[in-house]
């Protein structure tokens, strides 16, 4: 499996877009789609609702486990996939594209954020 | 989920054959078990529509053999095992003398003398231990096997053609909870019409050193039926919704049969006493007269899913607890199994929810199973 190499990646398997007049996109890397197994319900943060990095801002619910998701910046949500919401299951056939969850408006972001790189050295460890 | 945290990982026969295929594995009671190939999902839905094969060597055989075999299960269970016939299996519980469940089994009758009894992996020691200890006195041996059998289902509605095309046993002939020695792609097996998936469909049991080979000849012949491997996790959620109990969820030491809603296992009619017998009697009249919770099933109206240990509420009162839960496939919806108290224990119980960590999460009580296959 491979992260791509614009993304950067925070260590609880969220990944961030480059930021486009400020905004970037969030997702779960295809590591924690595997992880999860088939989702099958996404919860994701309110439009207009502020995220903070490193604190959970929804839930991944999969056949065996629901998971936290976090956030990994600060921000102001401006946009949800709503083809998740309908089709959790996008999350696992294209983690890094069509799976994204929620794009953000970057208020402050975390100085530990990694590289593809350096996330998958994480991941192997 | 580490259990066996003090002892290594017993691998199953099948071991490098799942790795092969790329499978996510699980530590399965102290076993290091196949959890999904793939989609579960997908693994659900071929078991619903076509055919799935699992690698099930971790349950726990036990042979009863001797002269009085019959008389030692009729003993030592709850179930009249003496009255199943020579090729056909019963489904039954092993309880304590207080009555509590120690597990559920299948139990084989191969021959007049001669039974298989299949324990969950989890508690084959503890009915090794105890069929051991009840065996005093009886003329009949009890023999640990597990290391004799690895143990293959193949289960869906295409297995029987499937497994047809590899055997000249007289599968047509072969009544669901019947099970008959046979030759399988060459394989000596004992072929069970048995299962725990709520479809048609077959569990091979075979000596370790035959499973490869085996495994290999029913994805072949499979292939053009959509035959795919499947592991734990499909399962679970195919027996949920057939409506099956799992042991450490539905049925604990701490419950009775009559407590589980499965009452009917328990023979107070057959020959000889048998251990539980008192307490189970008091159990069933307690059950009858002032019902404690009952096992019912829940169907989500939202999207969010209940798990085990989750509280069943109505009126902001905890009226129960969840079992088991999953995303149902089949229905699309979640789905879970729940002890709830009897008065909300009604199908269409007004006002019942599932506390959802900490969200009352509206649920229909709906009676079990909720699925059954067409016939």
């Amino acid at each position: 499996m491979s992260n791509p190499q614009q993304l950067r990646y925070s260590k609880e398997h969220e990944w961030l877009s480059p930021a486009e007049d400020g905004v970037a996109t969030v997702g779960i890397t295809e590591f924690a789609a595997n992880a999860l197994g088939d989702v099958v319900f996404a919860q994701l943060p309110e439009v207009g609702s502020t995220v903070a990095a490193g604190e959970t801002c929804g839930e991944l619910e999969s056949t065996k486990s629901v998971s936290d998701l976090y956030s990994p910046v600060s921000g102001e949500v401006t946009e949800i996939n709503q083809d998740v919401v309908d089709d959790p299951s996008l999350v696992n056939s294209e983690p890094f594209e069509g799976g994204w969850l929620f794009k953000v408006r970057i208020a402050e972001e975390p100085a530990d954020l990694m590289s593809a790189d350096e996330y998958a050295a994480q991941n192997a460890g | 989920m580490s259990s066996s945290a003090s002892h290594p990982l017993r691998h199953t026969a099948l071991d490098a054959l799942h790795r092969s295929l790329g499978a996510t594995m699980t530590d399965f009671a102290g076993w290091d078990m196949p959890l999904r190939y793939g989609s579960e999902r997908d693994e659900h839905v071929a078991v619903r529509t076509r055919a799935g094969l699992f690698d099930l060597s971790h349950m726990g055989e036990i042979a009863v053999t001797g002269p009085e075999a019959a008389a030692l299960l009729n003993h030592a269970l709850v179930g009249d095992i003496a009255s199943v016939g020579v090729g056909r299996a019963r489904y039954t519980m092993i309880c304590r003398e207080d009555g509590g469940i120690l597990d559920d089994l299948i139990v084989y009758r191969l021959a007049e003398t001669e039974y298989l009894v299949v324990a969950n992996a989890s508690n084959a020691q503890v009915v090794l231990d105890a069929l051991t200890e009840r065996a005093a006195g009886f003329d009949a041996e009890v023999r640990d096997d597990r290391d004799a059998y690895a143990l293959l289902a193949v289960q869906g509605p295409a297995s029987p053609a499937i497994l047809q095309s590899l055997t000249d046993a007289d599968l047509a002939g072969l009544k669901y909870y019947a099970g008959l020695p046979g030759t399988v792609a060459g394989v000596q097996a004992l072929i069970a019409r048995t299962g725990y998936t709520g479809e048609d469909g077959f569990e091979l049991f075979v000596a370790p050193a035959d499973a490869e080979k085996l495994w290999q000849a029913l994805t072949d012949a499979g292939a053009d039926a959509g035959l795919i491997p499947c592991g734990l996790s499909c399962r679970d959620t195919l027996r949920l919704e057939a409506g099956m109990p799992l042991y450490g969820h539905e049925l604990t030491t701490s419950l009775t049969p009559f407590d589980a809603g499965l009452g009917r296992v328990v023979k107070f009619g057959k020959e000889g006493d048998f251990v539980g017998r008192e307490a189970l009697r008091r159990a069933a009249e307690r059950a009858a007269e002032n019902p404690p919770r009952v096992l019912v099933g829940l169907v989500a109206e939202g999207r969010r899913v209940p798990r085990a240990g989750y509280p069943v509420v109505a009126g902001g009162e905890v009226i129960g607890e969840v079992t088991s839960g999953a995303p149902s496939p089949t229905l699309g919806k979640p789905i879970a199994m729940a002890y709830v108290d009897a008065a909300h224990a009604a199908p269409g119980a007004e006002g019942v929810g599932v506390d959802i960590r900490g969200s009352h999460e509206p649920y229909e009580v709906v009676a079990l199973p909720f699925y059954k296959r067409q016939k």
